[in-house]
């Protein structure tokens, strides 16, 4: 499309009101998070570090295409990498995009996933911590997650138990690329503190378990692994729908992030399919898969699909629900979705209000 | 559930008269069958160590599930569904009259560890299919199953069949060793193109890693879901690997991968594709472009409760309807009664499903398909 | 359409990009190794600023595992999601025909001669005829 065309997409009057359920904070190094470590984890972090199921302690061994897989427009002129600074994630996002409210989720360096469970378990109360006092007690706009080890359940539902009452915490971080899938019982610890404080799960995207990405093994390519990132959110899916995780804990709410939306009526429809056909396998299920994720699944919106013909997305959000999509930009990583441009087909006021602001405010019971 | 019509008032015969189904399961009774065609060590070590007893079951088909077998197509007492020709000529082979029917056999050889042995089996089996099947019913037609793991010893299979033109495909498992764009495959690829094979890409695993990126589903019914996932997976590495932009007349075939993930695939690639292109400057075209010339689809199962419309959708998202190929997966429970495609296809687009877009993708078919046209 | 003078020569090196605003529109001019570009600034995409990019040069392929750039420093990626527009032509490389921004008509012109030229428009820049400036057409 031209520049002439995006510009008659951008709303003529309408004030923007978001709230962005995907903001990434970052770390200008590992010392930020020490006063929040004790002496003998700082110790073990400066001398033996991260420690994942690759071959890099920290880096990805499928390099982005942008340095910190981010925006390039993204660096605050006093260093540090994209989402370190507050001033810039006002000026350059929260302000300058209307967000009302923000969603901390940090990814750096895969806290969930660290080998060492008690290194892992210390990080993650660390990162609690720091999220609370380097962020949202400067910015009131800004909501932090709960990062838990997720291999450790005893530790895991002991950091749940401690934030819980913690209104700065709007929900749980998990990360999809776990030892097992995630519907497997050895999890439900976790599930069950998140339905006894009424605190929604959020699957986003990362993790490393030492599962290929795909099951016929591992992708040579970046282009491969970022599309993978669908699939395996399909796997999370089905794990926590045929496991019977929504049987067994029916107030759990689940918000799948930066799965992309493409794939969610076609999935859920094989879903049922084939249900249909094995369900005396899977007998502790009582309702069809489709039924369990309209019930207890939201995604968010980002990366936008953008399929060749505006109706297809207007058709596209029919299937999944309009109720079900949360929006989110991503912020400040490369494929960032702007909310004036992301969707790609003329929706209504109403529309655009709800997807904007009015199903994450329902979600998490805010503004 | 399949919305189906009762069909007890239409002339089955009627509908499919004519077509090419290209997904037929023929089964091996039990390794017994393949002793003929081993030499004598091979028959002394399936004696000695008694391999003829192993159960070689797929775990990506459990010969009792529901979805192995169809309640009607089942044969009487422990025999295996699909082992009989005469009950697939009964159940479809002759109820619906298809011109051509490919067969595609999922047997243990392909995913032995030991390259040799399943070398050895993938021979004996592709010598037996011949003999039992191909020779004993001129509809059939069938794919070469290779050990994909050594591409020497997969070749060297291929080029064994490339003079019987009832052969038509080969045969890959949709998760093996390696992603299927992999340079180790490409001598694969490359006999295929240049014999006019298309490779069919088949649901199934050989189970070398979790069959998801999160691990090791409990069921079964996971399992089975995550073939569609395991097929988007493989098409973006054939894709993001350049197997199109190397081998410029290679077809590939996904079979029984369920259809519908593709509309979400499509627009997932293209866009990551825009941002991503220079690490992988080959792919010189968006890949639902690349799709469009080069990859198509056995029709069932068809992922969706209402399957005209999910027909209808895909044919419009992927601006084709030529990507489509008629199939029953017999004896795979995915239809009821004759409800192998829906109602409600125009004339055009039903022949094309049907017949057309099979004989445009096999080069081996549409040869055959002359020859009997000339001679009729 | 108008002139409008919009940087002197050393205003920008090679390698360089400065974003200027003209007529209400945001531009971008790009010094490729002396050869001065004008490019809409804004990404149809989802509307980033295409002056915030990498300047990069333009990756072909004549099969996998061939990697060949030419025509260094005349492509710029988006900073968001990186795609790739030609500096001379403003096509994008993915979809020419429909992603495009506009390229504006540019031309490097002594001081001398500016000085003469009544149609000018040159509001930022008072005109020294020892000086070469960037003039553009919108």
């Amino acid at each position: 499309m031209s520049t002439l065309e995006l510009d008659r997409g951008r709303p003529a009057e309408a004030k923007l009101r978001v709230i962005d359920c995907d903001i990434h904070p970052a770390m200008n190094a590992w010392t930020e998070v020490h006063p929040y470590l004790a002496k003998k984890w700082i110790e073990h972090l400066t001398i033996y570090g991260s420690h994942l199921r690759h071959a890099f302690s920290e880096a990805l061994t499928h390099p982005r295409m942008s340095p910190d897989a981010a925006r390039v427009d993204a660096y605050p002129d006093e260093g540090g990498p994209p989402g370190s600074s507050l001033a810039l994630m006002r000026s350059q996002h929260l302000d300058a995009n209307g967000v009302a409210f923000g969603m901390l989720i940090p990814l750096r360096w895969n806290p969930g996933s660290q080998r060492n469970l008690d290194f892992g378990v210390a990080l993650t109360q660390a990162m609690n911590t720091w999220q609370v006092e380097r962020w949202v007690k400067n910015e009131p706009r800004l909501r932090a997650s709960i990062l838990i080890a997720q291999e450790d359940t005893v530790g895991s539902v002991a950091e749940i138990k401690a934030r819980a009452s913690d209104p700065n915490f709007t929900q749980i971080l998990l990360l999809p690329r776990t030892d097992e899938p995630l519907g497997r019982r050895r999890y439900w610890p976790i599930f069950e503190a998140a339905e006894r404080n009424n605190l929604p799960i959020a699957v986003h995207v990362g993790g490393t378990n030492g599962h290929p990405s795909t099951g016929g093994g591992w992708p040579s390519y970046y282009m491969e692994e970022h599309h993978a990132v669908a699939e395996t959110m399909q796997s999370v899916l089905s794990s926590l729908v045929f496991e019977g995780v929504f049987e067994r804990f029916p107030g759990l709410r689940v918000v799948i992030m930066e799965g992309g939306l493409g794939w969610i009526p076609s999935f859920s429809a094989r879903m049922d399919k084939h249900w249909s056909r094995l369900r005396s396998e899977v007998p502790h299920l009582k309702r069809s898969p489709s039924e369990y994720i309209r019930e207890h699944v939201w995604f968010t919106t980002q990366p936008m699909e953008e399929p060749g013909r505006a109706s297809q997305l207007i058709d596209l959000f029919d299937r999944i629900g309009w109720d079900r999509l949360l929006f989110s930009t991503d912020y400040p990583h490369w494929d960032f979705d702007d909310p004036r441009h992301a969707f790609k087909a003329p929706l209504s006021e109403a529309q655009r209000a709800q997807l904007l602001y009015g199903n994450a405010q329902a979600f998490y019971g805010i503004g | 559930m399949v919305a189906g019509r009762p069909s007890a008032d239409i002339d089955h015969a009627a509908i499919y008269a004519g077509a090419i189904d290209c997904d037929l399961h023929p089964a091996l009774p039990g390794m017994q069958v393949l002793l003929p065609y081993l030499d004598d060590y091979w028959r002394e070590m399936v004696s000695v160590r008694a391999l003829d007893r192993l159960n070689l079951t797929l775990t990506s088909y459990p010969q009792n599930a529901p979805l192995s077998c169809r309640p009607d197509w089942k044969p009487e007492g422990t025999a295996k569904p699909g082992a009989s020709l005469e009950a697939m000529q009964s159940h479809v082979l002759d109820r619906y009259q298809p011109r051509f029917g490919i067969l595609n056999c999922l047997y243990g050889a392909q995913v032995m560890h030991s390259e040799d042995m399943a070398a050895v089996f993938c021979r004996a089996t592709n010598d037996w299919i011949r003999d039992e099947w191909l020779s004993r019913d001129p509809r059939l037609r069938a794919s070469i199953v290779i050990p994909a793991h050594n591409t020497e010893l997969a070749v060297a299979e291929i080029e064994r069949r490339a003079d019987d033109p009832r052969f038509v495909q080969v045969l890959m498992l949709v998760s093996g060793e390696v992603t299927l764009g992999r340079r180790q495959l490409w001598p694969i690829y490359q006999a295929a193109e240049r014999l006019g094979l298309p490779i069919g890409v088949h649901a199934g695993s050989a189970y070398r890693y979790a069959p998801t990126a999160v691990g090791w589903p409990s069921y079964y019914v996971e399992d089975y879901v995550a073939q569609s996932s395991a097929f988007e997976n493989q098409l973006q590495s054939l894709i993001s690997e350049g197997v199109f932009t190397k081998f410029p007349g290679l077809k590939l075939v996904a079979i029984e991968s369920g259809l519908t993930w593709l509309s979400g695939f499509i627009w997932r690639a293209d866009k990551t594709w825009k941002g991503v292109r220079a690490e992988v400057p080959w792919v010189t075209r968006a890949p639902s472009k690349i799709i469009r010339d080069h990859v198509r689809f056995t029709v069932q199962p068809i992922d969706a409760p209402d399957e005209l419309a999910a027909l209808m959708r895909l044919i419009e998202h992927l601006e084709s309807d030529e990507l489509f190929l008629f199939s029953t997966d017999y004896p795979h429970w995915q239809f009821d009664g004759d409800d192998a495609l829906p109602t409600g296809l125009s004339e055009t687009v039903r022949r094309k499903i049907l017949c057309g877009n099979a004989l445009a993708t096999y080069p081996r078919l549409a040869a055959a398909n002359s020859a009997m046209e000339v001679n009729a | 359409m108008a002139r409008h003078v919009v940087a002197t020569v050393d205003d920008i090196a090679p390698g360089q990009r400065k974003l200027v605003h003209v007529q209400g529109r945001d531009i971008g001019i790009f010094n490729v190794g002396g050869e001065f570009f004008a490019i809409a600034n804004r990404c149809p995409h989802e509307g980033a600023s295409l002056c915030k990019g990498r300047v990069v040069g333009l990756v072909e392929s004549s099969e996998p595992g061939s990697y060949q750039l030419s025509r260094p420093g005349e492509m710029v990626r988006c900073p968001w999601h990186g795609w790739e527009f030609d500096l001379r032509t403003g096509k994008s490389w993915c979809d020419p025909l429909r992603t495009k921004v506009r390229a504006f008509d540019l031309k490097v012109e002594e001081g001398a001669a500016l000085v003469e030229e009544t149609l000018l428009r040159a509001e930022t820049f008072p005109v020294s005829i020892e000086r070469q400036y960037v003039v553009i057409e919108v």
